[in-house]
Formats: structure tokens, C-alpha cells, sequence
């Protein structure tokens, strides 16, 4: 690696010394007075004992003096006459001497101290209240989000249509590549792992049950919202943030336009539209994961896999993962586009408030399959 | 560092040359053989109507933009060609004020400035945090802004941040990418004058892109013109008198008259 001193050789050393007759402190010095000398030069004029009653400065050997250079000097001076030195002569080369000037001029106050890291009870306190706020806010904002969807029902006001099919093509559409193959890769791997427990029981067959229930019932609706929400929900936070960023949003409202209105309804009702479609193509291109799967590992073929599968699952089953779907839109969908309203006017904010709105929206839609699972289990479906 | 005696252009040694630079974009050509000197000690302005690739011979000559033909020197050295190494060495002898400052917005003005400190010498926190605050106060900043983040800054904050970071490490030459646009009047001229006071003070080489007539009258020896282009360089007077109309227009239009003839 390249470092400094590399590049600017320091030509004539920096030095000083110091002397003293009677109570006078004679403080001289020499050589390249630069920033590659300053580490150097740092911790030897800290070091000095500069207690005096007068000063002489003499840097008339002085070769060279930067910015760096200029301010050790300034500090020793400032230390002696803090020390209590009147320093009665103060000499350098002439052609340093506005450099020097701005810098004395310039530079009155002391650096500031470190700032200390709170103590960490204060921490966990700031960062409940934080969840706290947010919570609130959310709620506040899934009630505005509520008010004008039901809005959009009655005749004074009609969802943007336009706006609404292209979310649509956008998050459901145009997310059927990825979603179909994570979804088959996830039915190959369950059938070989159930194929496989089930074998030491001679209960091959089963397989085929394990996998209409899991897949149906959780795994398809569930694997399908998190892939949404790490696509289209930090896609709706960045879209949204970066127009805040843009100043989009405020030009929007100058106009007279409802930013939910515009920017939020058609990307909930978009998703709320898309999302169930996804997962019904997720719970399908997984079975066939897992047909191809048994057909190779247990070697059943596809007509015998259909039977079995269909004395397996009833239609509550797949309705049962189904009906989940559209509430995982609806709360990816309203957490991202409440995340990109929050960005600030900075890019930051962007990327943070992004990352913060897939890892929330992740999160309810596996807190919300629970609670779906406990509700199901006391209604006994 | 540069000698003293040799500050406002009394030297002729040339610290940027450019020679038969051609730059574009496919096939449209926004630098047609450009040639471009710049001497130690003194302030060059580069103005031109928009389009004309200022900020692209800018980045050329800083290295961030390969140039299709022609050479860059900067010190001696080739700035295209330049290895990593050698570059790097160009690199800790220049400093660079972007557009908008370009601090980094994940840390504190203070480790902003730190930045090349921390890169290029072996400090202790107790010296960087001094220069940092030193820097600070010769741009013109108040002490509480170390602490703050970029995002808490207003525009012309920003750029003399921007410009604290560049100096880090006692430039010898540096390059302004438009420091005045976007401040009001009273912070551009303040600007201009900071950039005069340190230009003296350090024996700084300043290469500055810019629109401002004011700050060219106030900062600038020379200019040089991208037009049509191809470049033209010379003092305000002698640009002054050129026949080209843009030319002519820029610095005898209402206000270009308006701010030189006061």
C-alpha cells in the first residue's frame, strides 16, 4: 500500500528543541513542518513541559509548513500561553505567515469531545418507545388506508385503474419465474425429505399426503408472501421513498393529488389481486415438484400420484392456504408504501427504511400464519 | 508542496496538461483535440454552455473518465494509463469538491474529513480529531457541525464540508466541480473568497468548473472556454474581445456586463 510519506518525501526533516535561560523558553524549530511529519512530530510536542514565564517561538529554519504543520504550532503556542508563558516573539518564514494567520483567526474554538455512547438502559428504553411509535403510527395509517379504500367503493371516488393493472403485471406477472421455480425446488425438497423419514416405515405412500397438506396449507402461501415481500415490498419502499427524495410527493400535493390515493390503493389493491394468483400458481408448480420427485424416488408414477393425492387433501385444505393470501397482501403491500412515505429527504433513508420494510413485512406475514394456524386449529378446520 | 515564491502563476512549471483530448458519448463528439495547460499557483476557471462537457473534462483529467484519444498529464504522470499505484500517488496530491459535496452519508462530518487521514497516515484519533476541527474552521464551518451527519446539512454546508474533506490532506491541486451554484449570492461570494484566502495561504492550484461570472472575476487568472468543442483560454480581458458569439454573449451579455463592469 501506498502511504504518504511515499509520495512527498519529507526533504529536511521537521525538529525542534527548546531552551531555557532564566525563565525565558526558547522554542525553536526547523525542517518540513507537513502532515507526513505530523504523526511524528504529535505525541514529542504533547509530551513537552512548556511552564515558563516568557516564550520565544523561532521558526525562521522552518523549510516547509502546511495546513498540518501550521496547527501543531499554533497548539504548542496556545499550550504555553494556556500555561501561563506571555510569548514575546513569535517568528516564521514571511511566506507562511497568511497561513498561519487564517489558521490563528480562524480556529478559535477547542475540538470537541468524543460523544458518549448512552448508557444501555437508555438504549432498550429509546428502542421500545421507537417500536412503540411505530406501531402506533402504522395503526394510524392502516386505519387512513381503510377509510379511503372504502371510499373508493362509493361513487365519489374510483380506484385508478390504469395505476392498479400495472401493479398487478408488475408484482404478480412478472414475478411468475421466480416464484414457480423457488416453489418446485421446495416441493423436490420436501418429497425427498418425507420420502425418506416415511421409507423406514414402509410408508412411502404418505408422502404424497405430507406434501398436498404442508404445501397446500402453509408452505406454498407462506414461501410465495416472503418471496413477494422481498420483491415487491421493497420495490413499493424504494419506488415511493425515491420519489420523497425527488420531492415527487410534495409536487403531488401541491397539485391537489391524494398520494394515497395515487400512489398507495393501486399497489394495495394491485398486490390484494396478485398475490392470491401466486400462490395458487406456487401451491401447483410445487406438486409438481413433488410428483416429479416421488416419480423418480419411489417410483410413482403421475396417475397414481393424483389418486392418493386426492383421497389426501379435501377442498378446505387449499382454501384454508388460500385465504390467507390476500391478508399477506395487504400487509406487504401497506407496510411497504407506509416505509417509502417515512423516507426522508436524503438517499440514506432510502436504502435503510428498504431494508427495514422487507424484515417488518417478513416478519407479520409469519406472525399473522400463526395466528391463522391457532384460529383454524380452535374453529377445527 | 508548492515553493511560496512561486504562488500566483510567477512559475511556469505546468501541473495539468492536457493534449489532443477527444471525449464522447457513441458517436457524437463533445471534445474535439483539446488542449489544456494549467501552472502551478494559479486559479483556472473552466466555463461552457450546457453540454459542452465541462464535468466530462473534469472527471477526464481527475481520472474517472477514460478519454478516447489524446494524454492527461496531472504532475508528470499520465492520469489514463496511470497504475494503481501511481495513481494513488496522484490521488493523496489532489482533492476533489464534487457538485454536492459527495460526503459519505453514513458518518459524521468530522470522520468524513478523517477519511483520507485515516487512509494515507498513521495518526492517532486525538491529531485527527484537531485537524478535522481545523479544517472545519477554515472553510468557514461552526465546531457543532463536525458531530452532525450530512443529512442534517443545508446545500452550501455541505460543499464547504465537501471542500474541508478535500483539503484533508494539503492538497497541492484542487479541483471544484460548480462551488458556487445553488448557494445564494452572499454564500457564493463568501465562497469565492475562501477559495481565494486559501488558494494564498496554501499555494493551492485550483481548477474550478463553474457558471458564476461573479466567481470567475473574483477567483479566477485565467479561463478557459469549451466552445464548439474545441477550448479557448485566456484572461476575462482577452476573452473579453474574442470574436465567438457564445463567447461574446457570455461575458458581454446583460450579465455577464453586469458583473464585470461593476
Amino acid at each position: 500500500m501506498v502511504s504518504l510519506t511515499d509520495v512527498r518525501p519529507v526533504e529536511e526533516r521537521a525538529w525542534f528543541k527548546t531552551e531555557r535561560r532564566d525563565n525565558v523558553l526558547r522554542f525553536i524549530v526547523g525542517g518540513d513542518w507537513t502532515l507526513p511529519e505530523a504523526p511524528r512530530l504529535d505525541p514529542k510536542l504533547r509530551a513537552l513541559d512548556l511552564s515558563a514565564q516568557e516564550a520565544e517561538i523561532d521558526g525562521k529554519e522552518l523549510d516547509k509548513l502546511d495546513s498540518a504543520g501550521a496547527w501543531l504550532l499554533l497548539r504548542t503556542k496556545r499550550a504555553m500561553e494556556d500555561g501561563g508563558a506571555k510569548v514575546r516573539s513569535f517568528v516564521i518564514p514571511e511566506s507562511y505567515g497568511p497561513l498561519f494567520g487564517t489558521l490563528e483567526r480562524e480556529h478559535t474554538a477547542p475540538p470537541t469531545p468524543e460523544m458518549e455512547r448512552p448508557p444501555f438502559l437508555y438504549r432498550v428504553g429509546r428502542g421500545f418507545m421507537h417500536s412503540m411509535t411505530q406501531g402506533y403510527e402504522m395503526l394510524g395509517y392502516l386505519g387512513r388506508v381503510t377509510v379511503e379504500t372504502v371510499e373508493t367503493i362509493g361513487p365519489q371516488k374510483q380506484l385508478r385503474w390504469k395505476a392498479f393493472i400495472h401493479q398487478v403485471e408488475e408484482t404478480g406477472i412478472n414475478a411468475l419465474p421466480i416464484v414457480g421455480l423457488l416453489s418446485f425446488l421446495i416441493g423436490v425438497v420436501l418429497a425427498y425429505q418425507g420420502a425418506d423419514q416415511l421409507r423406514r416405515f414402509g410408508a412411502e405412500i404418505f408422502t404424497i399426503n405430507l406434501l398436498g397438506v404442508s404445501i397446500l396449507r402453509e408452505v406454498g402461501g407462506l414461501i410465495t408472501a416472503i418471496i413477494i415481500a422481498g420483491r415487491s415490498g421493497s420495490a413499493f419502499t424504494a419506488q415511493i421513498g425515491t420519489m420523497r427524495v425527488n420531492e415527487e410527493i410534495d409536487a403531488m400535493q401541491t397539485i391537489g393529488l391524494n398520494t394515497v390515493d395515487v400512489l398507495v390503493l393501486p399497489r394495495v389493491a394491485g398486490l390484494m389481486i396478485a398475490l392470491p394468483f401466486l400462490t395458487f400458481y406456487s401451491d401447483i408448480m410445487a406438486m409438481i415438484g413433488g410428483a416429479v420427485m416421488c416419480y423418480f424416488d419411489l417410483n410413482i408414477t403421475f396417475p397414481a400420484f393424483l389418486r392418493q393425492l386426492q383421497g389426501a387433501i379435501t377442498l378446505n385444505t387449499f382454501l384454508v392456504g388460500m385465504v390467507k393470501a390476500p391478508v399477506f397482501a395487504f400487509v406487504i403491500a401497506l407496510v411497504g408504501c407506509f416505509e417509502g412515505l417515512k423516507v426522508e429527504r436524503n438517499a440514506e433513508s432510502v436504502g435503510r427504511l428498504t431494508t427495514r420494510s422487507v424484515v417488518e413485512s417478513v416478519f407479520l406475514v409469519i406472525v399473522l400464519d400463526a395466528g391463522f394456524s391457532i384460529m383454524f386449529s380452535i374453529l377445527g378446520i | 508542496m508548492s515553493e511560496p515564491g512561486q504562488i500566483n502563476g510567477k512559475s511556469s512549471e505546468v501541473v495539468i496538461s492536457a493534449r489532443g483530448v477527444v471525449n464522447g458519448f457513441g458517436d457524437r463528439i463533445i471534445h474535439d483535440h483539446i488542449d489544456l495547460d494549467v501552472r502551478r499557483g494559479e486559479v483556472m476557471g473552466l466555463v461552457g454552455g450546457s453540454g459542452t462537457g465541462k464535468s466530462v473534462l473534469l472527471r477526464t483529467i481527475i481520472g474517472l473518465n477514460k478519454q478516447k484519444e489524446g494524454s492527461v498529464k496531472v504532475f508528470g504522470a499520465e492520469v489514463g494509463d496511470a497504475d494503481n499505484v501511481s495513481m494513488r500517488a496522484l490521488q493523496m496530491r489532489w482533492g476533489v469538491l464534487f457538485q454536492e459535496g459527495a460526503l459519505f452519508s453514513s458518518q459524521t462530518v468530522a470522520e468524513n474529513i478523517q477519511v483520507p487521514l485515516r487512509e494515507y497516515t498513521k495518526m492517532t484519533q486525538n491529531l485527527m480529531n484537531e485537524i478535522a476541527s481545523m479544517k472545519l474552521s477554515m472553510v468557514g464551518l461552526p465546531e457543532d457541525t463536525a458531530k452532525k451527519y450530512p443529512s442534517e446539512l443545508s446545500g452550501g454546508m455541505k460543499k464547504r464540508a465537501g471542500l474541508a474533506r478535500a483539503l484533508a490532506l494539503d492538497p497541492e491541486l484542487l479541483f471544484l466541480d460548480e462551488p458556487t451554484a445553488g448557494l445564494d449570492p452572499i454564500s457564493a461570494s463568501n465562497f469565492d473568497g475562501l477559495v481565494r484566502d486559501l488558494q494564498k495561504s496554501l499555494g493551492l492550484t485550483v481548477l474550478m468548473v463553474t457558471h458564476d461570472i461573479d466567481t470567475l472575476r473574483a477567483t479566477t487568472d485565467r479561463i478557459a472556454v469549451l466552445v464548439d468543442k474545441k477550448i479557448k483560454i485566456g484572461t476575462i480581458a482577452e476573452l473579453r474581445k474574442d470574436p465567438n458569439p457564445w463567447i461574446k454573449e457570455y461575458f458581454s451579455g446583460a450579465r455577464g456586463r453586469a458583473a464585470l463592469d461593476s
